[in-house]
């Protein structure tokens, strides 16, 4: 016994010199920060980082950024049946139907298709996570009235509900945030719901339970904490979403009235009786929804990756 | 590894005596080593324990069509400063006996006595404490820490609860102790569970058991994740930590040998019920149940040179699905001493003179696996 103490002191020791020799920032490293190492190492993560920060700082600097009035129609004289200016000198990308340059339209036209897809995306995570929580947390009958509800939800088509909620609430753009909002609502809630009864089964779990703690103590402080990664993985894919859904509910014609803050949906939907005469107008603000959807989606599916446990060296 | 230990007085159970008043094993006084020796008073009595799982139907308007019964029919006495074995195949309903004891699960019926008083009755501060005495390691080192939480936070995590154990103040030097007594690096508290090995892991799990000082551990199969040098090294943990604290285990697990080299005594389970029960000597060297005497003769030896000695048994057919468990005896599907007596009448877990008690209608002591250099 005492030899395999002296051992077992020896092998401390040893531990201990080394432990000296590790440097400063391998003393702890949590998940959170390595997975944001392994994001930073990630091409498509950066490429995703790159094209969503360039739309969010176009977005926010918009006025600054517009070359021209977004709502000044320059050159209508030149306009004729059958015929729309293209590209020249000061509109680079020509003008829409009504004369007003397309480049600042289409720059002032992000703020409203991000301010949409960021407002209905977080107000449907807040509203799914709460739903989400309060099933996986109490489960039993709790549950099962709260799964029921979020199937109701989730057995209507979505583009089909948010028009009926548009409709419903009269048309302005909160309205449109709400109805994209409760297209999201379900596949948070369920989300949440599975990755929290995965945890609150888990051997830690049980192992809090086995000391004692509170029940509100190990939702919060162990399973919750735990099942987050799927939920804001969803999130950032959920933008990009939430922006096609905007796009798709102006381009019926259930968007923002107010005529004075051009949207990327309205502009596509607007530009569909011009399709033969000048097809620019169309493909310009499909190409931005294309790429911003593109961007959250390469962001959001790296950030899946860079959380799965799977790929954790 | 091998060392002989003496086991004295292990066969008789005696539940008459009251229990003095336990010494609470503390880091800095460590309790009378030497707990090898004569074995104290009975601190965990589990009588006909049963767990039986429902099985439903339908989704609004659930409605039960049958049992699973993991658990049916236990017996089993730990006493203070003992470990008890308990082996079988997957699947037999090791894991929830252990869960059920650490109060995770409650009994569908029978009992479970720690120091005379009825765990399914305990509530509030006496579940407490009972949690306090009666800790868990689990098998899996891998999903049993939050991985989330720093190592020293995992560790003293349970005196946020039992605050009584640890005073406040002195919380980052208990938990460094903890981890040195495990043989962790004291100063690796500030790191997360993924930057350690498997059996590092196992040690943090026993440290986190050990800070509220108890009485008894449920290990729940904890080498069986772990390589075999690092089981070794983790089972001559769990028997000094058990010579210093005075600590008694529950010691679950499928690998025969671990078993035997750690427990004093051992009880076999098949199905759901103990089918054989006694010390490890009698249980090993004289097994008398069938089931028993299968399951030593699938364990490899060693040796070359007893290779050619081992009666090896092969069981037919497939383990009974718990959700309808044959009648009669449980094993009788499997049996090559199967009677019609054994289907009509569940044999009891008696001594039918081989010894030690048996649930076999035919028992009969036969030696399978040469015991020899052990």
């Amino acid at each position: 016994m005492t030899a395999m103490g002296d051992l077992k002191r020896r092998r401390i020791d040893e531990l201990a010199a080394r432990a000296g020799q590790v440097p400063e920032g391998e003393g702890g490293l949590s998940l959170t920060r390595s997975a944001f190492r392994r994001l930073r190492r990630n091409p498509v993560a950066i490429t995703g980082a790159v094209i969503v920060v360039v739309f969010l700082l176009v977005a926010a600097f918009a006025p600054l950024l517009a070359p021209k009035d977004p709502l000044t129609q320059y050159l209508l004289s030149e306009i004729r049946p059958g015929s729309i200016p293209g590209s020249r000198e000061g509109f680079p990308l020509g003008v829409d139907n009504l004369g007003r340059d397309l480049l600042s339209r289409l720059i002032v036209g992000s703020r409203q298709s991000l301010l949409i897809g960021v407002v209905s995306t977080l107000l449907g995570a807040a509203v799914g996570m709460a739903l989400g929580v309060l099933a996986g947390a109490f489960g039993g009958w709790v549950d099962s009235v709260v799964m029921r509800f979020v199937d109701i939800l989730l057995s209507l088509p979505s583009l089909l509900m948010a028009i009926s909620i548009s409709v419903l609430l009269g048309q302005n753009q909160w309205a449109l945030m709400i109805a994209i909002a409760v297209t999201q609502v379900p596949v948070f809630a369920r989300l949440l719901r599975g990755s929290m009864l995965a945890q609150r089964g888990s051997d830690y779990a049980l192992a809090a339970r086995a000391l004692g703690i509170r029940r509100s103590r190990i939702v919060f402080g162990h399973v919750l904490p735990n099942s987050l990664s799927p939920v804001i993985v969803q999130a950032t894919l959920s933008l990009a979403t939430a922006i096609i859904e905007a796009a798709a509910l102006s381009f019926l014609g259930l968007g923002d009235p107010d005529l004075a803050r051009p949207e990327w949906g309205a502009m596509l939907s607007n530009a569909q009786a011009f399709l033969s005469i000048r097809p620019e107008l169309a493909i310009y603000p499909a190409l931005c929804i294309i790429v911003v959807a593109l961007g959250f989606t390469l962001l959001g599916e790296s950030l899946r990756e860079a959380l799965d446990p799977k790929f954790r060296r | 590894m091998s060392e002989p230990r003496e086991h004295g007085a292990t066969a008789a159970s005696s539940l008459s005596k009251p229990a003095p008043t336990p010494v609470a094993p503390t880091l800095e006084e460590p309790a009378a080593s030497g707990a090898r020796g004569p074995l104290g008073d009975t601190l965990l009595e589990v009588r006909g324990l049963q767990k039986h799982f429902p099985l439903t139907q339908g989704i609004v308007f659930k409605r039960t069509i049958g049992h699973v019964r993991a658990v049916d029919g236990v017996d089993l006495t730990l006493r203070r400063g003992e470990t008890v074995g308990l082996v079988g195949e997957s699947g037999c309903g090791k894991s929830t006996v252990s869960k059920l004891i650490v109060a995770l699960e409650r009994p569908t019926a029978g009992s479970i006595l720690y120091k005379g008083k009825d765990v399914a009755r305990m509530g509030g501060r006496a579940l407490k404490e009972y949690r306090r005495e009666v800790q868990i390691i689990f098998q899996d080192p891998y999903a049993s820490l939050n991985p989330r939480m720093t190592v020293g936070d995992i560790v003293a995590e349970g005196w946020a609860v039992h605050d009584d154990v640890a005073p406040k103040k002195g919380r980052l030097k208990r938990t460094q102790e903890l981890l040195d007594r495990v043989g962790l690096n004291p100063d690796y508290v500030n790191r997360y569970p993924h930057q350690f090995s498997g059996g590092q892991r196992q040690r943090i799990g026993i440290a986190r058991a050990l800070a509220l000082q108890p009485e008894v551990i449920v290990c729940d199969e904890p080498v069986s994740a772990l390589d075999v040098s690092v089981q070794a090294q983790v089972v001559n943990l769990l028997e000094d930590l058990q010579d210093e604290f005075g600590l008694s285990y529950l010691f679950i697990a499928h690998d025969l040998s671990v078993v035997r080299h750690i427990s004093d005594r051992v009880a076999v389970m098949y199905l759901g019920s103990i089918v054989e029960e006694g010390t490890d000597e009698q249980v090993y060297a004289s097994p008398s149940h069938p089931y028993t005497q299968a399951l030593l003769s699938s364990v490899p030896l060693h040796e070359p040179h007893l290779r050619g000695q081992k009666d090896r048994i092969l069981l037919q057919g497939d383990v009974p699905s718990p959700a309808d468990p044959p009648s009669g005896c449980r094993f009788r599907t499997r049996c090559w001493k199967a009677q019609d007596v054994c289907a009509t009448e569940a044999p009891a877990l008696v001594d039918r003179g081989q010894g030690h008690p048996s649930a076999c209608h035919f028992a009969e002591a036969r030696m399978v696996v040469p015991v020899d250099a052990e």
